[in-house]
């Protein structure tokens, strides 16, 4: 039971809208993730959800009752914030149990339900421990604990995974992952890395500037980006643009094709262009090529593909794989 | 300081700094210590001669001996109190937004700016007096008979000048740490449904907790050689209701002209001290662990 709506929701600081006007529907759930570079308005938009932030104008509906001037505490959320924000001076076993002491539950229940959310989380042989004596991975189980013990309509996440090293964040996501599977609670993530949004969401509402480009699900964005900002944005490394007279041959303003689909060739191809820089990963090789007349363009080839700096290659666009937008940056379909 | 060279030099250049401690600090005890053994008057020059422990058993038993000490312990909590309290309600306000936060600032720490014998004056005669001051005016504005607040009630007063003076250091010291209360704990407490009573017992308040420690160490050392406020205000008195451990000494070798009893009495005042510190450090010197 979590479906949150949200209906022309705006946010101004000042004179400085940060959020123009919002309309975004969250089915319950859901793994919804906000992404965007920083500074779009990403936080701001989950901490007006949260009731963290009071909006501006328009409404929130959280579970079909309007929550727009409810405070944090009875929207039935929970959230995990970036830095865990753990209360320092309490154990573990206390920190995971505070809300429900807040709610003046009974003892024997708090201590039922930290202990149920202690197990599923590993962190029972950590529960007298304070914060201070864990490690960032097993801080943000804690915090995750905190918010399920309460077993609320939704948990909110703000950049969680922002402050841990890039092996734990890998685990950390598969952790949540499993979590959503598990609880089949809605969850609303928001972050910057759009690799996390890809791997994790079943929804990605991409937000640039306080407005929404594009809602979909991941694959969707992939292939059918609506716009530049969203091309440019979704996939790693990010899509080749091409505009001018050489985009012409293909009917639009502005071409695009992402680095996995050009073929490169040592014979022949469309463009020519000498090898810069090659990052070896192994299974793969990224390729930096300037490419004659067009510029800097990034091709993934295969990993024994042999080239070095200074090599002169071909390179030719898949025509199946062509992103085509117009003058005012719209996808053309 | 690896070296024996480096060791070496280490020790030559603390020396002068150890020497000056050693001038000014142990030649003063030892000779305290030493006058404390004396029969030594100002008014018979020439006639010290030794007087093994007869200074101090003097003046342990003197009457006035067991009220300085009630009034000096009474002066230190009592100033304490004011003080943490008034502090924490006070950085509360502050912290909160409001127009003009920054000249707000700095006038709440004015206080402690002003010279403890200015302050207890502006006391004793602009608003203790019972004939002009402004506590008298107020009473009479409502038909009540004016207190004479340092005749009536002469420790009251004292201990309430003194914690006027130091409420701005405690309230300081509070603000700074409250405002380094990480804004996402606050807001996760208000996720967890926390009221705003609860926030400050159970996030506030410990997080405030090493800093109180600090304020009452601090204060602590000062309290129990308040003097100045005493000799503006009530001279002690009336008799010793507010005589403290300092002014009883001072009293001793200034007023009474007994260098040998005073110093006894310094002596002691020193042995108290330390007992008070011991216990202190050991009930709240934990909270500064770590």
């Amino acid at each position: 039971m979590g479906n949150i709506t949200l209906r022309n929701v705006s946010k101004v600081f000042g004179a400085h809208a940060v959020i123009p006007s919002i309309d975004l529907n969250i089915n319950d759930g859901e793994f919804v993730v906000f992404v965007g570079p920083s500074g779009c308005g990403k936080s701001t938009l989950l901490r007006l959800i949260a009731g963290l932030e009071d909006v501006s104008d328009g409404e929130i509906v959280i579970d079909g009752k309007n929550a727009t001037e409810l405070p944090p505490a009875q929207r039935g959320l929970s959230m995990v914030f970036q830095s865990y924000a753990l209360y320092p001076h309490m154990s573990v076993r206390s920190n995971i149990g505070f809300p429900l002491k807040m709610a003046n539950e009974d003892k024997a229940v708090i201590d039922k339900k930290v202990a149920d959310a202690a197990r599923v989380l590993n962190l029972t042989d950590y529960l007298d421990r304070k914060p201070r004596q864990l490690s960032g991975g097993q801080r943000q189980r804690v915090a995750i604990g905190r918010a399920i013990v309460r077993q609320p309509k939704a948990f909110l996440f703000d950049e969680p995974l922002s402050n841990l090293d890039a092996a734990l964040r890998v685990n950390m996501r598969l952790e949540i992952s499993q979590l959503h599977q598990d609880l089949k609670t809605t969850m609303v993530y928001v972050t910057h890395d759009q690799v996390e949004a890809m791997t994790m969401a079943d929804k990605i509402v991409v937000l640039n500037r306080g407005r929404i480009e594009q809602v979909g699900s991941p694959l969707d964005l992939y292939h059918k980006p609506d716009n530049l900002f969203v091309a440019g944005f979704i996939g790693s490394p990010r899509m080749n643009f091409v505009s001018g007279s050489s985009a012409t041959p293909y009917k639009a303003h502005t071409m695009g094709i992402r680095p996995e689909h050009l073929v490169l060739s040592k014979e022949s191809g469309t463009w020519s262009g000498t090898v810069g820089v090659a990052e070896h990963l192994g299974s793969d090789t990224f390729l930096h090529v300037n490419v004659d007349d067009i510029g800097t363009m990034t091709a993934r080839v295969s990993g024994d593909f042999a080239v070095t700096h200074g090599d002169r290659v071909f390179l030719t666009p898949d025509a199946q794989r062509v992103h085509r937008f117009d003058d005012k940056g719209l996808a053309i379909r | 300081m690896a070296t024996l060279h480096t060791r070496s030099a280490a020790r030559l250049m603390i020396a002068p700094s150890v020497l000056l401690l050693l001038a000014w600090m142990i030649v003063p005890l030892a000779m305290t210590i030493y006058f404390s053994f004396l029969r030594y008057n100002l008014l018979m020059p020439g006639m010290e001669e030794f007087a093994g422990f007869s200074n101090y058993s003097y003046f342990l038993t003197d009457p006035a001996f067991f009220q300085a000490i009630f009034n000096t312990l009474a002066i230190v909590l009592g100033v304490l109190f004011i003080t943490v309290v008034g502090g924490i309600a006070l950085a509360l306000l502050l912290d909160q937004p409001m127009f003009g936060q920054g000249i707000v600032r700095i006038l709440v720490i004015a206080p402690f700016l002003i010279m403890p014998t200015v302050a207890a004056l502006v006391w004793k005669n602009m608003f203790m007096n019972p004939v002009n001051g402004l506590f008298a005016w107020v009473a009479k504005l409502f038909g009540l008979q004016p207190f004479d607040f340092l005749a009536n009630a002469p420790l009251m007063s004292v201990i309430l000048i003194v914690a006027w003076q130091w409420l701005p250091f405690a309230t300081l010291i509070l603000l700074t740490a409250l405002q380094s209360l990480d804004e996402e704990q606050k807001e996760a407490a208000q996720m967890d449904g926390a009221s705003a009573w609860s926030r400050f017992i159970y996030l506030v308040l410990p997080h405030l907790s090493r800093a109180i420690t600090v304020v009452i160490l601090i204060q602590t050392i000062f309290l129990l050689s308040v003097f100045a406020e005493i000799l503006v205000t009530t001279n002690g008195g009336p008799g010793t209701q507010s005589t403290n451990l300092t002014f009883l000494v001072y009293a001793q070798a200034l007023l009474q002209f007994d260098v040998g009893g005073a110093s006894a009495g310094g002596i002691i005042a020193v042995i108290l001290a330390n007992i008070v510190a011991f216990f202190l450090m050991r009930m709240i010197g934990k909270t500064l662990e770590a």
